[in-house]
């Protein structure tokens, strides 16, 4: 399962990079997410995640805590992908505002060469 | 420091979050038309920010210093404490001082050039002064986002191509430094097992060798974060473009926003990295230092090459930020307290007068002679299909009463004497207090060199750099004063009073800084001492829940000193 999510996050982190780096301002938003969703999971990563743990306690009587998730990261993801979210909105405005103002979806707001 | 065990919880730590908050929410109640009434909502809220903040200095200055709020009284490591200690409550006043006479430029006419101006300024002061007050690492990344958020608006605030594309790179930029943050806090989480700042500082100096590589590699994205936000080289070159494209008032606040990231820098790398770190001292300090120096050489060098004053001012503020991540680098490399109480005296001064000097671009630029590849100063026009197409997704201008209300035709000699003295005080001349402060970090680092011996090369190139880059900063500003007054003498735009006087509180700000300099570097150098010292660990782990013992008498009783 670590292997699994290692790649997966390798792969979005990768992918989010490659896509950044790009000149038209949808695949640099479409970059934007992909880093995202790989640092989010990193974020669910580094709470050591196992297979059959749930991160909320039952009620009452003695509780072992080592056989429960640590609940703190997921709780770090949500509030991540809630900032996440509207700020790439934002950029989603803007990016279409950029569109109409200069007629292209160059991030520099013009062709190269012209 | 004495616990503060049954002490009356310090509820004013909280006022300078839930003031702009409660003021910015206000707002948007009324609609856009009314926006002398925001105005006026804004300018309440930014005077009480100015006395709490005073108020929060003079309670720092006493006895026993540093004081912790705890949020919703959850016990210390688990809950989210907000800190008020020498460094955080400077800077909070620091935000309150720069706040006013930016809202008064507003005022003049910008708060008419687009939606919600003033919520998304006072959401700005929120998260400004929410990032200088928390103790909890997450809680400052919710903070920097709610300041981002805010400065995207206010990037785009009065619209027009320039500031939609150079918007458009500053949002993607600070989001991809927000992942960064994250990854940081994610890995400094998983091996130390906290979030709180002061319980990672006391837990990264017990690390197991194998675990401190991982917190090093977590601290270091942290520090990529914090030092795209203060924008030091080669994470800089977003800054001048973006600043200029800003309007005049919200590049003021944006030369604080700035800042933020040399403050976080300088609270992480001192909490974890400070001389009594053990193992981990200093660790990225010649790093630091490094990339401070090559950012004053790009900015010194940028200002040479620029035209127009609003695109100087940003190389002056990228010199700026990396005075002070040279200065934050070399203190974790063992520069001594006065290095660090100079440079917090610079941060101060610095940031004023660069705010200043945006301020002032935009009344020198108003009608200045158009420049090849310069946008004007004024607004353009907008076409009426641009409104059509536009003007219900918000991002049209709302400018139905354009002329401000008052204000006195001021003369173009008023300004030009202010920037000679905005001049005099960037290029660190004396007496203003940006002299006193480059000179006590001189001073402080030759003092403290001995001591260390890596030390010594970065010395001499920060003496070097610091002196040419200030020289530099002269001979720009000059030649630019030159050409606009004196010789451009028949070019007089129409200046507002109402420009001036923030222009001028500032710089009376700055010359009452210079002129009780002592008592200013006595602040700074006890924040410095703090700051080495790990006082802020001792603070904050020894604080205890309040008892509820809910407001008896006796109770009451105890709580008073």
């Amino acid at each position: 399962m670590t292997f699994v999510l290692a790649c997966a996050i390798g792969i979005l982190i990768g992918s989010g990079i490659w896509l950044v780096l790009r000149p038209r301002t949808f695949q640099v938003i479409c970059g934007l997410s992909l880093l995202s969703y790989g640092v989010n999971l990193f974020i669910f990563g580094v709470g050591r995640p196992r297979v059959g743990a749930p991160p909320l306690l039952t009620k009452g009587g003695y509780v072992d805590t080592s056989a429960y998730a640590d609940p703190l990261p997921q709780a770090l993801v949500l509030t991540a992908i809630v900032i996440g979210f509207a700020t790439t909105a934002l950029f989603l405005v803007v990016l279409i505002a950029s569109r109409g103002t200069t007629g292209t979806d160059h991030v520099d707001g013009q062709e190269p060469g012209r | 420091m004495t616990p503060l065990t049954g002490a009356a919880p310090d509820h004013l730590l909280i006022a300078p979050l839930l003031i702009p908050l409660i003021a910015g929410a206000l707002m948007l109640f009324y609609d856009d038309r009314r926006r002398w009434l925001k105005f006026g909502i804004g300018l309440a809220a930014i005077l009480l920010l100015a006395n709490v903040s005073l108020s929060l200095m003079d309670r720092v200055g006493q006895a026993d210093g540093a004081r912790v709020y705890i949020l919703g009284n959850w016990p210390v490591p688990m809950g989210i404490v907000l800190v008020l200690d020498p460094l955080s409550a400077m800077m909070v006043m620091l935000t309150s001082i720069l706040a006013l006479p930016t809202l008064l430029y507003a005022a003049a006419g910008w708060q008419g050039k687009g939606q919600h101006f003033h919520s998304l300024f006072q959401f700005l002061l929120f998260g400004l002064n929410g990032a200088f007050l928390t103790g909890d690492l997450f809680n400052l990344f919710v903070f920097f986002e709610v300041m981002l958020a805010a400065s995207y608006g206010l990037v785009l605030h009065g619209s027009g191509v320039a500031r939609i594309r150079e918007g458009m790179h500053y949002i993607a930029i600070n989001l991809i430094a927000s992942l960064l943050f994250l990854l940081g806090v994610a890995l400094v989480y998983g091996v130390t097992g906290s979030l709180n700042m002061a319980e990672i500082g006391q837990v990264s100096r017990t690390l197991g060798p194998e675990q401190r590589p991982l917190f090093h590699a977590g601290a270091a994205l942290l520090a990529a974060a914090f030092l795209i936000k203060a924008a030091a080289w080669p994470m800089c070159f977003w800054l001048p473009r973006t600043y200029a494209a800003a309007s005049a008032p919200v590049a003021a606040m944006l030369a604080l926003m700035s800042k933020v990231g040399v403050y976080a820098l300088l609270r992480g790398a001192m909490l974890c990295f400070g001389p009594d770190a053990g193992v981990s001292a200093g660790f990225g300090g010649w790093i630091l230092s490094a990339l401070g120096l090559a950012t004053m050489v790009y900015g010194a060098a940028g200002l040479l090459s620029v035209d127009r004053l609003a695109q100087r001012a940003g190389y002056v503020a990228l010199i700026s930020s990396g005075t002070l991540v040279a200065a934050v680098g070399m203190g974790l490399q063992g520069g001594g307290e006065r290095l660090i109480g100079g440079a917090l005296l610079y941060l101060f001064g610095s940031t004023m007068a660069v705010a200043m000097l945006y301020l002032l671009a935009e009344m020198v630029e108003r009608q200045a002679p158009p420049e090849p590849n310069a946008e004007p100063a004024t607004e353009a026009t907008r076409t009426p299909e641009e409104e059509i197409e536009w003007g219900p997704m918000g991002l049209g201008a709302v400018d139905d009463d354009d002329e401000p209300v008052m204000g006195l035709p001021g003369s173009l000699v008023a300004v030009g004497g202010i920037y000679a003295a905005t001049v005099v005080i960037l290029a660190g001349l004396p007496p203003f207090s940006n002299f006193v402060g480059k000179f006590a970090m001189l001073s402080g680092l030759l003092a403290s060199a001995n001591q260390s011996a890596t030390l010594w090369p970065f010395l001499w190139a920060f003496f070097a750099i610091l002196l040419a880059s200030g020289f530099v900063t002269l001979v720009s500003l000059v030649r630019y004063g030159i050409r606009r007054f004196w010789y451009d003498i028949d070019d007089r735009p129409r200046i507002l009073a109402l420009e001036v006087t923030p222009v001028a509180i500032l710089l009376a700000g700055l010359c009452l800084l210079s002129v009780r300099a002592d008592e200013a570097m006595r602040l700074t150098l006890s924040a410095a001492r703090d700051l080495l010292s790990g006082g802020y660990i001792h603070t904050v782990m020894e604080v205890r829940p309040v008892d509820p013992g809910i407001g008896t008498p006796t109770d009451a009783g105890d709580a008073a000193p």
